[in-house]
């Protein structure tokens, strides 16, 4: 929108209609307005209410709710350092594993891809998005736990997990569920999101900047790497970040392949849990006024935290995409 | 959009003074043209704190195209987004003096602008149907401010497209989309959606300059044949067109009203050397 | 001396176009295997839930496992769920789009709302079900339909705002002020014409929106909490098919597992028609 020239501060024109007597107008406007505001009294709202919720496990256990790894309902003792842990480590894993390919799919669609099978692509890439997150929960479950119980972890486990220092994440039971399976399905939802973004931004690239480097005779990749990325770098990294931020609070899928036990383990193949998860699981158990629902509104609270950082700094990157 | 902008270049700082071309301009806009529609004095105009038309006087004749040129920046849109009050959509946009319409001050904040634009219709440099069949976008305008029956306002629409020089084209497509029409089609609905409001004053900006050559001399055959029951002024680029159509002629220069003359006068004996210059080509 | 750089220059030419070349067979491969991901979900919902569609899905309610039960309540509560969330969530989303675009210009109050509104797009589902269970659950004395639409209408909140406000940042300004210049007030401007030239895009945001929100589970365990019998009921506990999806999955009754899966055959391809259909209607405008 760039109607409205620079407006300066010491001119105060009236607004169109102010002086036409059209109450419809003012009325219109304002429901608008208020409309607007009603999105902001949401947000503000969620905040405060999970905060209030939570405040009775925040006043018991202090700041040592957040590194607590504690989580006994019998003992009413809770922590968040499990499920903290797990949900960034999943989180993190799953970026590890996503963005590589997704980079990948969006070079090809941007740059390799014969025009005719642009948009079936595209299309196969955003419909992946698209489907429910229970869904890549039963799949996750039911193809790829057991594909990771065997072959994948056992090779895995007697390969890499034989080497020192490395090796400790790579070792235990192949029990197909856990931290590693959680992190790859989350890397599956994420994917399409990242390179959603990764595509479009490339495609904000001036041609004439490619045409040039094409000139000097560099390769499609140098193209991209020498010209494409270094252009739109700080959207990249937004759009990683987006992904992140979708990551971070997945719930279903998680649910159904992480093992959702409540302990830190050293190795990636191990059970846990994200803070997600756990709500989603613990939440039917809780009663009303327990200190175990107001922990686990507590940990709604971090989890809300944690994303509202991350999808901020992901939108501040992308602003000027947003703006293009 | 692209108008819109470009008039809003500021003038160039340092160039000369020209405040006594105003002055020379209104004596003779006066001698020209005794029934003036639209009557305007010391019209100053701001973006911002830009200055964009500096002292302006020029008078309106009644059924007269008045044909406005210059280079761009000149102002020459930004005047004519004056006189149906378009720039009030916009915050820091303001203009001060007198722009005098049927005893009224239509720069003057309490003026109706519904009101006002029912009186000053405007046709856009690009065809602006709108999405809906080619009767109702003339019927858009006329329900604004009249209460018609079905009857009356199918008499109104043939009406309107009919001066138009439209109605025999579209006659048998009256409810089909206006989007199909082509671009010359399209700016004569837009010619008929404002006639059908039934306006004193219509603006014309650059009203031909997305069109092909015939489309072009339809419009211009149709302005012509307009002046009869309004009061035209037309923002244009091409100074031919000015010479066809307007029988008065403003150049404006820097925000400035260099002249404003007879067309056949402006362009075979100007009084100004700018003038001179702009109609020979030497810059512009 | 020439002939040995013209030697350095074809190695490194090799080299170069070599890296090329491995790095195109990458991409191929990762969005084969994208594909594939796709491929793989689609193929294992209809070799486990297509046997198990049959008439009775649609014709009977849930029920204990072995007794034949159906998922009729749970379809039709999610139909119920989805429709009166999205019938709530568009008119505010399409007035929050419509200010950002026409009325916000610039302003303070317009950027906060376009980054919260775009914060609600990506934030965790579930805590929009933990926010309405303190919001509306615990003070109204229990889990009810009514709780479980005011979810999803959040979620649909967003994502109209997102698409209404890029669809009228597309129109062309001058459309606006031939309006304008009709003498029109800008309520009927934005009312009659920018929304109907934008109605396309907007359509295809609610269609987007639907498919989202109907496929959603953690935001309505918290607040619809789900229902095993017939249920329209929206101030009760209120039936939906994910929420049964979920119950059934993990259950160890053969029968409810294949219930599951013909439940989640039907939902992934109601939401993925539904996406089909959303940008077939972007296509046919542009």
């Amino acid at each position: 929108m760039s109607q409205a020239p620079a407006a300066t501060a010491a001119t105060t024109a009236l607004p169109a209609h102010r002086g036409s007597g059209s109450t419809a107008d003012l009325v219109f406007e304002h429901a608008c307005r208020a409309a607007g505001v009603l999105v902001l009294v949401l947000l503000g709202a969620i905040i405060v209410s999970l905060f209030i919720g939570g405040w009775q496990a925040f006043a018991r256990f202090g700041a040592g709710f957040v590194t607590s790894v504690e989580w006994d309902p019998v003992q009413e003792v809770f922590g968040a350092g499990v499920s903290i842990y797990g949900t960034v480590l999943t989180a993190v894993l799953a970026l590890l594993i996503a963005v590589p390919v997704a980079f990948g799919i969006a070079f090809y669609l941007t740059e390799l891809a014969p025009e005719w099978l642009r948009r079936p692509v595209g299309t196969a890439i955003e419909l992946l998005a698209a489907v429910p997150s229970i869904i890549y929960g039963m799949w996750g479950f039911f193809v790829i736990a057991p594909l990771m119980a065997d072959p994948v972890q056992p090779f895995i486990i007697d390969t890499i997990g034989e080497l020192p220092v490395v090796g400790a994440l790579f070792q235990g039971p192949p029990f197909g569920t856990g931290l590693a399976t959680a992190a790859l399905i989350l890397a599956i939802m994420v994917l399409p999101f990242i390179a959603a973004v990764m595509r479009d931004v490339f495609l904000t690239v001036p041609p004439v900047y490619k045409e040039s480097a094409y000139g000097l005779g560099c390769t499609t990749w140098e193209v991209m790497k020498g010209v494409v990325l270094p252009y739109t770098r700080a959207s990249v990294v937004g759009g990683i970040m987006l992904g992140l931020g979708r990551a971070l609070g997945e719930t279903m899928a998680v649910t159904f392949v992480i093992g959702n036990a409540n302990r830190i383990s050293t190795s990636l193949f191990g059970p846990g849990n994200t803070i997600a998860s756990l709500v989603a699981l613990e939440f039917g158990e809780s009663e009303l006024g327990s200190l175990k629902l107001s922990a686990l509104l507590a940990l709604g609270f971090i989890l809300f935290v944690i994303s509202f950082i991350v999808l901020a700094t992901s939108r501040f990157l992308l602003r000027s995409r947003l703006k293009a | 959009m692209n108008g819109t902008m470009t008039e809003q270049t500021s003038p160039t700082p340092g160039s000369p003074p020209q405040g006594s071309f105003g002055g020379l301009a209104a004596r003779s806009a006066a001698a020209v043209n005794p029934t003036a529609r639209i009557s305007i004095r010391n019209l100053e105009f701001f973006y911002g704190s830009n200055r964009a038309l500096k002292g302006i006087n020029i008078d309106y004749p009644e059924r007269q195209v008045t044909g406005m040129i210059g280079p761009s920046g000149c102002g020459k849109s930004t005047l004519l987004r004056v006189l149906n009050r378009m720039y009030s959509l916009y915050p820091g946009q303001r203009a001060t003096g007198e722009v005098m319409m049927d005893g009224r001050n239509i720069v003057a904040p309490e003026v109706d602008l519904n009101d006002l634009r029912s009186k000053v219709g405007m046709v856009f440099q690009k065809p602006t149907p709108f999405p809906m069949t080619i009767h109702e976008n003339i019927a858009f305008g006329v329900r604004l401010h009249e209460k018609l029956n079905k009857a009356q306002m199918d008499e109104r629409v043939e009406w309107a497209l009919t001066r138009a020089a439209l109605w025999g084209e579209v006659k048998d497509r009256l409810h089909g989309s206006a989007m199909g029409l082509s671009g010359g089609q399209q700016q004569r609905l837009c010619i008929a959606r404002t006639i059908a409001v039934r306006p004193e004053v219509i603006l014309f900006d650059e009203p031909t300059s997305a069109l092909d050559p015939i489309s072009t001399l339809k419009i211009e055959e149709l302005i012509d044949e307009l002046k009869q029951d309004f009061t035209i002024a037309i923002v244009t680029h091409n100074m031919q067109q000015a010479a066809r159509c307007a029988d008065q002629v403003a150049f404006f220069y820097l925000g400035e009203l260099i002249e404003v003359a007879p067309a056949a006068e402006l362009f075979t004996a100007p009084r100004q050397q700018k003038t001179q210059e702009y109609i020979t080509g030497r810059f512009g | 001396m020439a002939a040995r750089h013209a030697g350095v220059a074809q190695g490194l030419g090799r080299r170069r176009r070599r890296a090329d070349r491995i790095i195109r067979a990458l991409c191929v491969l990762a969005t084969l295997v994208a594909c594939g991901f796709l491929v793989s979900i689609l193929g294992l919902l209809f070799y486990r839930g297509f046997g198990a569609l049959n008439a009775n899905i649609f014709l009977e309610v849930t029920k204990p496992p072995g007794s034949h039960g159906g998922l009729l309540n749970a379809i039709v509560g999610s139909i119920i769920q989805t429709t009166i969330g999205t019938a709530i969530g568009t008119p505010i989303g399409l007035l929050v789009g419509t200010y950002l675009a026409e009325y916000a210009q610039g302003s303070r109050l317009g950027g906060m709302v376009r980054f919260v509104s775009d914060i609600l797009l990506s934030a965790p589902s579930i805590l929009i079900g933990l926010f309405v269970y303190s919001a509306l659950v615990v003070p109204f004395g229990g889990f009810s339909g009514w709780a479980g639409c005011v979810a999803l209408a959040i979620i649909v909140i967003p994502i109209v705002v997102r698409t209404t406000e890029d669809m009228l940042a597309l129109l062309p300004n001058t459309l606006r002020e031939a309006v304008i210049a009709l003498g029109a007030p800008k309520w009927k401007m934005v009312v009659l014409v920018c929304w109907r030239a934008a109605a396309s895009g907007i359509l295809t945001g609610v269609l987007l929106a639907i498919a989202r929100v109907a496929g959603e589970t953690a935001p309505l365990l918290f607040t619809s909490l789900g229902n095993n019998g017939w249920s329209v009921d929206l101030s009760k506990p209120f039936p939906s098919l994910p929420l049964t999806i979920y119950a059934y999955a993990g259950s160890p009754y053969q029968d409810w597992i294949d219930l599951a899966w013909a439940g989640a055959l039907l939902i992934t391809l109601g939401v993925l028609g539904l996406n089909i259909l959303a940008r077939g209607v972007l296509r046919k405008k542009a």
